[in-house]
């Protein structure tokens, strides 16, 4: 079934992390990130490596689910360190035909492959533990200052949540239409890669043209239950930091400090 | 002044052709005069193309008349001023439940009509629970609305309108999608609330038998009130209703083909107890 889908991978269980605020998680997740940057420094790995399983225990979220994020990305981690491995130019280490791979090429790609890793594993810890439409609170109250500069907050934080609700039915749609098809013979699977292109043509433009009516239907809806932006709303659920949120903020700052000292102090590097 | 009234409402779509020439009016809604009281059911039939949900969109100010004028709780639907105040006065429910649902929760859904309307976070949640106790969807408050079914979206929208307190729902043919059994649980939930809590409900549909516990009924056709009267006189004109191409229940229409034979049944019998009673009362008679 379609609609069983859960949307983003929000894993569903009671943890800390799961009640904090998403806005510390949003933060979290950035500052997590920037840490990761600041220094090519095996000291600095160490400890995000270590702060990142700490916090995957406290999360409760099963190893595996971390990692499935990473598959996805693996190609992409192969090809950068591939190119590392080779391209950089420096020590030659070991030769083989006209490829020279150099001790920094090596450790250039060590350095790449473990910060994309810890990268996509800490953001995705981030959207396993906040349900979709938390994020969006979340990134509709952080982006707030950004209303001074005219960006429309509120309406993008609206379409999001939209998005987020109608692409199970826009989903199921498409499979319904996808059997209409199939039940008149069309072939979706089979073909060149432009026929199976132009197969999906007549699947498009219905879904289109329905997305439209649903659209139409839907801020009819949302005006007769008087929707008028942003403005004089109030909130069912407002965001409000706990005192779970102001502790790891301050661990947040901890962790940061620690990074810059450890880069700081403690430089060991692959290459001397 | 009554709660909803309609002074000769007259609304027009201009159809254009493709250089955007006018190509003819119609007219979607003919002079329809009408007034609806604090606490009444009016059901409102006809069938496709009759103009009956282009007058519902009248009562919530969705469409403006073209002529006429259109009073809820005693405002003008077409100053700009009362607009939210009409919203809030007469809420809507419309067909399609997948359309009209918001929230990715059942109750952060019912809380979207209190949300715009600015009130307080504590007040939201007292009238989300108590919505969607009255049409007894509390149990179903922490889930996902892709995994309900029709009768229950239907209903947690109808909770969402009850959230803002109208004095007035209006439900524009809300059972239309629906299976037999989501009808019968939709149907039941507005004649709870219509009688529990006194909300004016006026009901556009085309199922006949929705309409039998209304208070009064209206059957448009053209645009036009063609028809106005209780239940049971409207099905009395059987003939009539055939006319404007609408079915009757089965009961009355059985009813009717035996009073044509000759047996002496009373006109507009509605229900199917109503008519075992009538049909004892002749077996007395005869025995």
């Amino acid at each position: 079934m379609l609609r069983d889908i859960t949307l983003g991978q929000y894993y569903q269980t009671d943890s800390v992390i799961h009640r904090m605020d998403p806005r510390i998680k949003l933060i979290g997740t950035i500052i997590y990130m920037i840490s990761l940057f600041l220094y090519k420094n095996i000291t600095v790995y160490l400890l995000a490596f270590l702060f990142l399983i700490i916090v995957i225990r406290i999360s409760k979220v099963p190893f595996r689910f971390m990692i499935r994020g990473l598959k996805t990305v693996m190609f992409l981690l192969l090809i950068t360190s591939v190119f590392n491995l080779f391209l950089t130019k420096g020590e030659p280490l070991v030769s083989i035909w006209k490829l020279t791979i150099t001790k920094e090429g090596l450790a250039n790609a060590v350095y790449i492959v473990i910060r994309l890793a810890f990268l996509i594993i800490g953001s995705s810890l981030m959207t396993l533990t906040t349900m979709p439409n938390q994020l969006t609170d979340g990134l509709e109250k952080l982006m707030r200052p950004l209303k001074f500069f005219k960006v429309p907050v509120h309406e993008v934080a609206m379409m999001m949540s939209i998005a987020l609700r109608f692409i199970p039915i826009l989903m199921e749609e498409t499979d319904k239409i996808m059997k209409a098809l199939m039940a008149r013979g069309a072939d979706f699977e089979g073909g060149k890669l432009l026929d199976k292109a132009k197969a999906m043509v007549p699947l498009l433009v219905p879904l289109v043209i329905s997305a439209f009516r649903r659209a139409n239907d839907l801020a009819m809806a949302m005006e007769a239950r008087c929707y008028q932006g942003g403005e004089g709303r109030t909130k069912m659920k407002p965001l409000q930091y706990k005192r779970i949120d102001y502790m790891a903020y301050g661990v947040l700052a901890l962790y940061l400090l620690a990074v810059i000292l450890l880069g700081r102090l403690y430089p060991l590097s692959l290459i001397s | 002044m009554e709660l909803i009234q309609t002074e000769n409402l007259v609304f027009e779509y201009i159809r254009r052709d493709e250089e955007g020439n006018v190509e003819g009016i119609t007219k979607a809604v003919d002079n329809v005069s009408l007034q609806v009281k604090q606490g009444d059911f009016i059901a409102v039939l006809g069938h496709n193309g009759s103009g009956k949900s282009t007058f519902a969109k009248h009562l919530n100010a969705i469409l403006m008349p073209t002529e006429g004028t259109v009073y809820v709780d005693g405002k003008d639907t077409r100053e700009k001023e009362a607009l939210w105040d009409i919203r809030k006065t007469a809420g809507m429910v419309f067909q399609n439940p997948d359309n009209q649902i918001i929230g990715q929760v059942v109750e952060e859904d019912v809380g979207f009509g209190p949300e715009n309307m600015g009130v307080p976070t504590k007040e939201i949640w007292e009238r989300v629970e108590e919505s969607l106790k009255a049409v007894g969807m509390y149990a179903y408050r922490k889930h996902s609305p892709n995994k309900l079914s029709g009768g229950q979206k239907q209903r947690v929208s109808i909770a969402g309108v009850l959230a803002m307190h109208p004095k007035c729902i209006v439900l524009d043919e809300p059972t239309a999608m629906l299976d037999p059994n989501g009808r019968k649980e939709v149907i039941r939930a507005v004649r709870a609330l219509n009688q529990a809590e006194n909300i004016t409900v006026i009901l556009i549909t085309h199922y006949m038998e929705e309409v039998i516990h209304a208070d009064k009924v209206i059957v448009m056709d053209q645009g036009q009130v063609a028809m106005e009267g209780t239940p049971k006189e409207i099905f009395s004109q059987v003939e009539r209703l055939k006319e404007l191409r609408l079915d009757v229940p089965q009961v009355t229409l059985l009813a009717h083909e035996l009073r044509k034979s000759g047996i002496n049944l009373p006109k507009g019998i509605l229900t199917t107890e109503e008519f075992v009673e009538e049909l004892q009362k002749i077996a007395l008679q005869i025995l």
